[in-house]
């Protein structure tokens, strides 16, 4: 066998060891090049731009109301689970195929993969939150432009929703691969991730007593219905709610908390 | 090289790997021999670092598999079939590999080429045959044309052409000055390919021996010996010229030697044998010798 053209001249780590920068490349390409991927961005376009064409549309007959930038990205509610589902499955998926073992095997420090699935997921989120986020407010300008509840950047909050909003979709991917690196298995990290995003939500607000709907605005539901909109309420349903910087900052300390935890066990347990 | 050394893995009660020591050496095919659930797979997980031993140590070149440099480029492992993600083509599977070895594209070519699924580079891995598979789970295992080579049960399902393949691959490697070790349930097929043979048995090492001489001994008769102290019998045994082989079960499996000599043996120790049972041929040897390691058997 030959093996001259063996090793990339462009590889810096070449004098040291595989680490953070190879593990990058190769997850960029294994995120990419399943067709899951490129449906999920398809579908996540088309939703968030389709619920904004609808919503707003509904708008153009009607007298201003309080927050219509909310409705322009309604579909952000949407695509906040095509996010987390695909961290969940970037992870999972290799658990459930084996192809864990593949990757462990090329690099055998379970949280530099973790690391580099984590770049992936957040980099991928934010660059695809932000695109949408604005791309979805020109759309929502153009459809209400002239009417009661034209939207436009000057006005105060709109850009915070915009910028936020494209964070928060990064942040919740992560928060699905930290699910993910806990759990392993692909049912049970979407049914976790689910009842967090959507179902604790319910429960809580069936429950009596002032504690526990306290609590509920730790959820993330809850904060992301705060970064959605450019007038935060302090209360939702008689609970008090966080400022969005501040909810902000709360899903990525869960994230940054489940990735942590996640990478530590990735590397005690057997693969 | 690969040394094992005193390796233990536990799963809960079960001792899949019981205190396992063997050394696997370069320029030739060391055969991994036992039978289904014996710890073959279990122990080359452990080589790979992918499991962690409950005690004992691996070493490869000297190093544990995680303080490898460049993993890839030093070991390549085809683990138990499909370690691959069933969406994804077989160039991007590779792709993705070389990319976490910083090894280039025309390698991941050159890889292709020589299992021969250049035509099918493009093609979904979940549609590929079993054979297909296994062929992709070597070339992602000689990607970084690494001088150690681990083939958990390369010719699975594999057709004659297949098979034969594999096994001049096996031989190729050896001869480059490689260290291979395959594992097989499948003593014939490891008599024609492997130079040394490792066996185990309910995760225990049972013999450590050349192909040469397994096949030698038993092609003349062997014999399944039990008796009162064997401790006593086998150095005894040795001395007359027999290999042993000893068995979990506290049997002892004797070739190169008659069943008078090992009688005659016997007495003058004053040693009482309680089983001289013949085996004739070396499937019957391989049988007898893990029967008592058998994990599941059908009844």
């Amino acid at each position: 066998m030959t093996t001259t053209l063996l090793i990339r001249d462009d590889v810096t780590e070449s004098n040291s060891r595989a680490g953070l920068r190879c593990a990058l490349r190769g997850e960029w390409t294994k995120f990419w090049s399943l067709r899951s991927a490129g449906w999920s961005v398809f579908a996540l376009a088309l939703v968030t731009y389709g619920l904004c064409y609808l919503s707003t549309n509904a708008l153009r007959s009607q007298a201003r109301i309080d927050d219509p930038i909310m409705r322009v990205l309604v579909g952000f509610n949407f695509g906040q689970f095509v996010m987390g589902v695909l961290g969940v499955l970037f992870l999972s998926s290799e658990y459930s195929t084996g192809q864990i073992r593949s990757t462990v095997a090329a690099m055998p420090r379970p949280g530099i993969v973790l690391g580099a699935k984590a770049i992936v997921v957040g980099g991928v989120g934010l660059a695809l939150g932000e695109v949408l986020s604005f791309s979805t407010y020109f759309l929502g300008r153009f459809i209400l432009a002239g009417h009661a509840s034209q939207i436009s950047i000057s006005q105060p909050g709109i850009l915070r929703v915009l910028i936020e909003s494209g964070i928060d979709l990064a942040i919740v991917g992560l928060i699905g691969l930290g699910i993910a690196s806990i759990v392993r298995s692909s049912a049970a990290s979407l049914s976790i991730f689910t009842s967090v995003m959507l179902v604790l939500t319910v429960v809580l607000f069936a429950m009596p007593g002032v504690i526990v709907h306290d609590m509920s605005r730790y959820l993330p539901a809850n904060i992301s219905s705060t970064i959605f909109a450019s007038t935060t309420p302090s209360q939702l349903q008689g609970t008090p709610l966080f400022s969005p910087l501040i909810g902000l900052l709360i899903i990525a300390l869960y994230a940054v908390v489940l990735l942590a935890v996640g990478g530590w066990m990735m590397t005690r347990r057997d693969t | 090289m690969i040394k094992v050394r005193g390796l233990t893995k536990r799963f809960g009660d079960v001792v899949a790997v019981d205190d396992l020591s063997f050394d696997v050496a370069p320029g030739q095919v060391t055969g991994f021999l036992g039978p289904n659930g014996s710890g073959k797979s279990t122990t080359m997980s452990m080589i790979m670092g992918l499991n962690h031993p409950n005690s004992g140590s691996v070493t490869i070149s000297g190093k544990k598999y995680k303080d490898l440099r460049w993993p890839m480029r030093e070991v390549g492992g085809l683990l138990e079939a499909r370690a691959i993600h069933p969406g994804r083509s077989a160039y991007a599977h590779l792709w993705s590999l070389a990319q976490y070895g910083g090894i280039t594209k025309s390698r991941v070519d050159e890889v292709l080429e020589l299992v021969g699924l250049t035509s099918v580079a493009k093609r979904r891995v979940g549609k590929f045959s079993l054979g297909m598979g296994q062929r992709l789970g070597i070339a992602g295992a000689l990607l970084g044309d690494p001088a150690v080579i681990l083939l958990d049960e390369p010719v699975n399902g594999l057709d004659p052409e297949g098979i034969r393949w594999t096994r001049s691959l096996c031989r190729d490697l050896a001869a480059e000055g490689r260290t291979v070790l395959i594992s097989s349930h499948l003593m014939a097929e490891m008599a024609r390919t492997a130079d040394q043979l490792v066996l185990i048995g309910k995760g225990r090492l049972i013999a450590e021996l050349s192909v040469d001489d397994f096949v030698a001994c038993s092609s003349k008769q062997s014999f399944k010996v039990r008796a009162a102290n064997l401790d006593l019998l086998i150095p005894a045994l040795e001395d007359a010229g027999a290999l042993t082989l000893r068995e979990p079960n506290s049997c002892l499996t004797v070739m190169n030697l008659s069943a008078e000599a090992i009688g005659e043996l016997a007495l003058e120790q004053q040693n009482a044998l309680y089983e001289l049972t013949d085996l004739s041929s070396l499937e019957d040897a391989f049988m007898e010798l893990t029967e008592g390691a058998v994990e599941y058997r059908a009844s």
